[in-house]
């Protein structure tokens, strides 16, 4: 299957100070994918170098085969886009948003817009301004399926709904998704609903890849392992330690697993996907893993 | 026709979740066969999942030939799991009933209810395959 995204070494310097640093990952077209990292991580540097606001300072992002930068034609209409917060011209009626990104929009679906605003209880005469936060969510969102993307990019969008707000937020994507086979990138750092709604998974730390995969396969391959007090250099050979925590007599272990794991003095468990996320997460720069699904040996243990 | 539901916390993948639902609904003949199940829309619509997973599911059932999709029409069932007991559940569970008012009756909490229940079970099941 062919990318809808893919970055090679891509990374982003303001001054002294990286934003994204040698971040290479592909996103499959048609997945709905979740950028997950802590605040400062990159996330939306790296949303912002994809659509073409910004330049890279190296490497470089392919978009549906094109770059954003160079050409633009080729990527841009294919493009959706919502920046943090939804943005809105708060003085814009609906209909005058509508109005706009007709105009604005060569393939613009004005019907398929009218009709979720319709479904979604939405009055087009109303300001902009004047709808709750839940609502001018869903009015970006609409206005961005409308132009009917083949890759839509949302930043942080969950992030000012209430828990309501954010479940019909996400249906209407997971809708749109079902009808076009549309591929989205969304950022957030809710890792809650995230499990449900996406099936990939992207986690940028210390602006840089930490892991890249299939949500489902992340969350087989990787495990707790429990058991007495011992050196972890053996199980560090074979498989890929994330996290680790010593007590006197316990040795707990959070791994990427790359294979069976015969050793029995180890209890193995389950991990939950919040529980991989954070291990992941609270990774500092440096710990960079080989991320994606490119083999890698695990040798990597954190100090 | 069935609807699913999500839970969040229980560990569990949420296509194995749909899975486990339709195969307890078939145990229990909540569906039939040539009953129809919700639509993978339908479904994104009901417990805000992604698409991808619904169509897992299916796809595993599909390949257990406990259902069928037959192209533009929908997916059907095609094999119950509900055994020739079903007809006597209503009286099984009458029994059982009874028998947790007389466990309660006699000081019992539930969980140790459950604990009796399931070492008892497990010691019948030992005893049957012995």
């Amino acid at each position: 299957m062919s990318n809808a995204l893919e970055t090679a070494h891509l990374s982003k310097r303001y001054g002294r100070t990286w934003a994204l640093q040698d971040c290479t990952l592909a996103l499959p077209a048609g997945r709905v994918a979740a950028l997950v990292g802590p605040n400062g991580a990159g996330k939306t540097t790296l949303l912002n170098l994809s659509v073409g606001i910004l330049e890279p300072t190296a490497g470089s992002v392919q978009v549906l085969g094109s770059s954003p930068l160079k050409q633009p034609t080729k990527t841009l209409p294919r493009l959706g886009f919502v920046a943090q917060d939804h943005p809105l011209y708060q003085d814009f009626t609906v209909a005058d948003l509508l109005t706009l990104g007709r105009k604005l929009n060569p393939g613009f679906d004005d019907q398929l817009a009218r009709a979720r605003m319709q479904k979604l209880g939405i009055p087009l005469d109303r300001r902009a301004g004047k709808l709750s936060g839940g609502q001018q969510a869903q009015v970006a969102l609409v206005l961005a399926l409308a132009k009917r993307p083949e890759l839509l990019l949302l930043d942080e969008p969950l992030a000012s709904l209430d828990p309501l707000a954010r479940r019909e937020f996400l249906r209407t994507l997971l809708d749109a998704t079902v009808e076009t086979g549309l591929t989205v990138l969304l950022s957030s750092h809710i890792i809650g609903d995230l499990e449900r709604v996406c099936d990939y998974l992207i986690i940028l730390s210390a602006s840089q890849v930490q892991l890249v995969g299939d949500l489902q396969e992340i969350g087989q391959t990787h495990k707790r392992l429990i058991g007495p007090r011992q050196n972890v250099d053996a199980i560090a050979h074979v498989h890929t330690v994330i996290e680790q925590s010593q007590t006197e007599r316990q040795t707990t272990l959070l791994v990427r697993a790359n294979g069976p794991i015969f050793d029995p003095s180890w209890e193995v468990q389950g991990v939950s996907l919040e529980d991989i996320m954070l291990a992941y997460l609270g990774r500092q720069a440096g710990e960079q893993l080989a991320a994606s699904s490119s083999a890698h040996k695990g040798m990597e243990v954190v100090q | 026709m069935i609807e699913f539901y999500l839970d969040a916390h229980s560990g569990v993948a949420p296509y194995l979740q749909i899975v486990h639902q339709v195969k307890q609904a078939l145990r229990l003949g909540l569906l039939e066969v040539g009953d129809q199940l919700p639509t993978v829309r339908e479904v994104v619509a009901q417990i805000t999942v992604n698409p991808n997973t619904v169509l897992k599911a299916y796809r595993e059932l599909e390949h257990e030939s406990l259902i069928a999709s037959r192209p533009g029409r929908g997916t059907f069932v095609q094999r119950t799991l509900a055994s020739d007991g079903l007809a006597s559940h209503a009286a099984l569970r009458r029994s059982l009933v009874r028998w947790l008012h007389s466990a309660s009756a006699a000081g019992l909490d539930s969980e140790s209810v459950l604990a009796l229940f399931l070492s008892t079970f497990q010691d019948t099941q030992k005893e049957e395959t012995a």
